[in-house]
């Protein structure tokens, strides 16, 4: 009984046995174990690959959204400014051109109301003049008949002129 | 840097084998001091010992001698032993210039019996587990024994076909389990093995040898790994099948630390092969020292592979069987002592065994890391030469 020294019968056994374990496990258990471990790790790792794109692409999304949206909001407040000074600029201008309107109207006015007046003044003149003669006409049928009478009215048609 | 690292590391186990080496021999010296009987009996003619073996039947009940029953544990044996006088016979194979021999070991009826061969005509006998050739007066035959070709089915060599018919079962279905339901999650076995291979392809493989060149030496890394370990194992489990000590065994060491050997010498490239012969950047009188330091190194890097499995595994197989047999020692002494030992014995042993299931782990472990250091070493590209130059 050696301990250390090795026997040939074991040694002979371990090398057939071993060699042909080796190229079995190779051929049937680690070739396919470390090629299927390797495509599972790939494929995790593309998965994951994948996530993270995906992840950067909603982020990105987002981005753009909220850019948009401050963008949209920025342009509504503008078209809301906008809207207001056109809204102020045509009630000024609609007020400004009212205002005019109504000078031309009321000058217009104005205008008719004198030449009215004056038409209207003239016709009294026209008429009263008329009546006056035909008043004058009546009464000096009806008073110069009397030399009193009309020594009297020449006296007061003479006051009158020294009236005027 | 690499160079060193491995460097220290094979003067660190070589110190530390030397250290176990002391120990062993220690052990052994006292084991042959207590078994001046069993020096004997290797000297002593067939004859003599079968008239010892009488004598001791005669006494009754043989004693225990703790040396021998130890040895006989570590060591390899024509019979599986199972428990009392009961035995698994195995084959005996014997080859010699004569011809092919195959018989039953239970031929030599536990050592008391000479089987003759009708084939070869040889007269063959068991003497301390070894087959020889006898005359007709039961006296080794020398000249012949020493022209056999031993290659019976021993102890050992049944537990290795045992473990790696088992191995070739569990890893042939679990690559059955990879490839039925190929990207799916590992289930059962296969939960529990990828972790390890995925240990050896990452921390070991891809580690010591690079990324490039990892992928030709892992089937040989994986089935050298799993191959000690699961020997290791059995070799912790104390009933047949089990409990041969396949990777205690040297000649097994041997074979592997040969095989990682042949592999590093066939996939070496030149910038090994120069660093070794010629290291670059060193004046031609120191290459006169270091060539040959170098040329040693080649060889002692097996030589300590093989070393370091056989002696931890051994030695944790003879502490083990060593306060198993204190409770024997006790027990011839007192019946009491004996009982009272067995307590300590089997918690200590249960303590030992917890060590030896880390060393069954780490053994396999370190005689991966270290052949595919070995590998990477001679498959290294040259760009690292400037900077060792430096």
């Amino acid at each position: 009984m050696n301990l250390v020294k090795p026997e040939f019968g074991l040694i002979f056994w371990m090398t057939v046995t071993f060699l042909i374990v080796f190229f079995l496990m190779k051929k049937f258990a680690w070739g396919p174990i470390l090629k299927m471990i390797q495509e599972r790790e790939e494929s995790i790792e593309s998965a994951l690959n994948s996530a993270q794109k995906a992840k950067d692409e909603m982020a990105e999304l987002q981005n753009n959204n909220e850019k948009l949206l401050a963008e949209a909001r920025l342009e509504k407040d503008k078209m809301l400014k906008e809207a207001r000074e056109i809204k102020d600029t045509m009630i000024s201008d609609a007020k400004d051109a009212a205002q005019k309107e109504a000078l031309r109207i009321m000058a217009d006015a104005r205008n008719t109301i004198q030449n009215e007046k004056m038409a209207a003044i003239n016709e009294l003149k026209n008429q009263v003049a008329l009546m006056s003669v035909d008043i004058a006409e009546k009464i000096i049928r009806k008073d110069l008949s009397k030399d009193e009478s009309q020594k009297t009215l020449v006296a007061s048609l003479i006051n009158d002129v020294k009236l005027n | 840097m690499l160079n060193k690292i491995n460097t220290l590391r094979i003067v660190f186990s070589l110190f530390l084998t030397g250290i176990f080496l002391l120990g062993a021999n220690t052990t052994f010296a006292d084991d042959s001091l207590a078994t001046p009987a069993a020096t004997q009996h290797a000297v002593e003619a067939a004859e003599s010992h079968d008239a010892t073996h009488q004598n001791q039947e005669a006494h009754g009940e043989e004693k225990f001698n703790a040396g021998k029953m130890i040895l006989e544990h570590v060591g390899d044996a024509h019979d599986w032993h199972i428990a009392g006088h009961l035995s698994i016979p195995l084959p005996v194979i014997i080859y010699s210039e004569s011809g092919l021999d195959i018989f039953s070991s239970s031929r030599f009826e536990h050592g008391h019996a000479a089987y003759e061969s009708e084939k070869t005509g040889i007269i063959y006998k068991i003497h301390e587990n070894k087959v020889i050739a006898v005359d007709f007066n039961g006296n080794e035959n020398k000249a012949l024994t020493e022209t056999f070709y031993d290659i019976s089915i021993t102890k050992n060599v049944a537990s290795l076909l045992f473990s790696v018919t088992l191995l070739c079962w569990i890893f042939i279905s679990v690559a059955k389990a990879y490839t039925r339901n190929p990207g799916k999650a590992p289930k059962g076995l296969q939960s529990f093995v990828e972790p390890i291979i995925i240990f050896i392809r990452d921390d070991v493989a891809k580690a010591s040898i690079g990324e490039k060149k990892y992928k030709k030496f892992m089937p040989y890394l994986l089935t050298v790994f799993f191959f000690i370990w699961i020997n290791n194992l059995m070799g912790l489990i104390p009933i047949a099948p089990f409990g041969a000590n396949l990777t205690g065994n040297v000649a097994v060491t041997l074979t592997l630390a040969t095989i990682t050997f042949i592999i590093t010498t066939i996939s070496a490239n030149g910038h090994y092969w120069r660093h070794i012969f010629a290291m670059p950047g060193v004046p031609a009188w120191v290459l006169v020292l270091l060539t040959p330091i170098e040329i040693l190194g080649l060889f002692l890097r097996p030589f300590v592979l093989m070393v370091r499995l056989f002696a931890n595994i051994t030695a944790g197989h003879i502490i083990a069987l060593s306060f198993f047999s204190l409770i024997f020692i006790f027990g011839e002494m007192n019946t009491g002592a004996g009982l009272g030992f067995s307590l300590f014995s089997t918690a200590f042993t249960v303590f030992m065994m917890v060590m030896e299931l880390l060393v069954a782990f780490l053994q396999a472990y370190v005689f991966t890391l270290l052949s595919a250091v070995y590998f990477g070493a001679a498959v290294e590209e040259g760009h690292h030469e400037e900077a060792h130059a430096h």
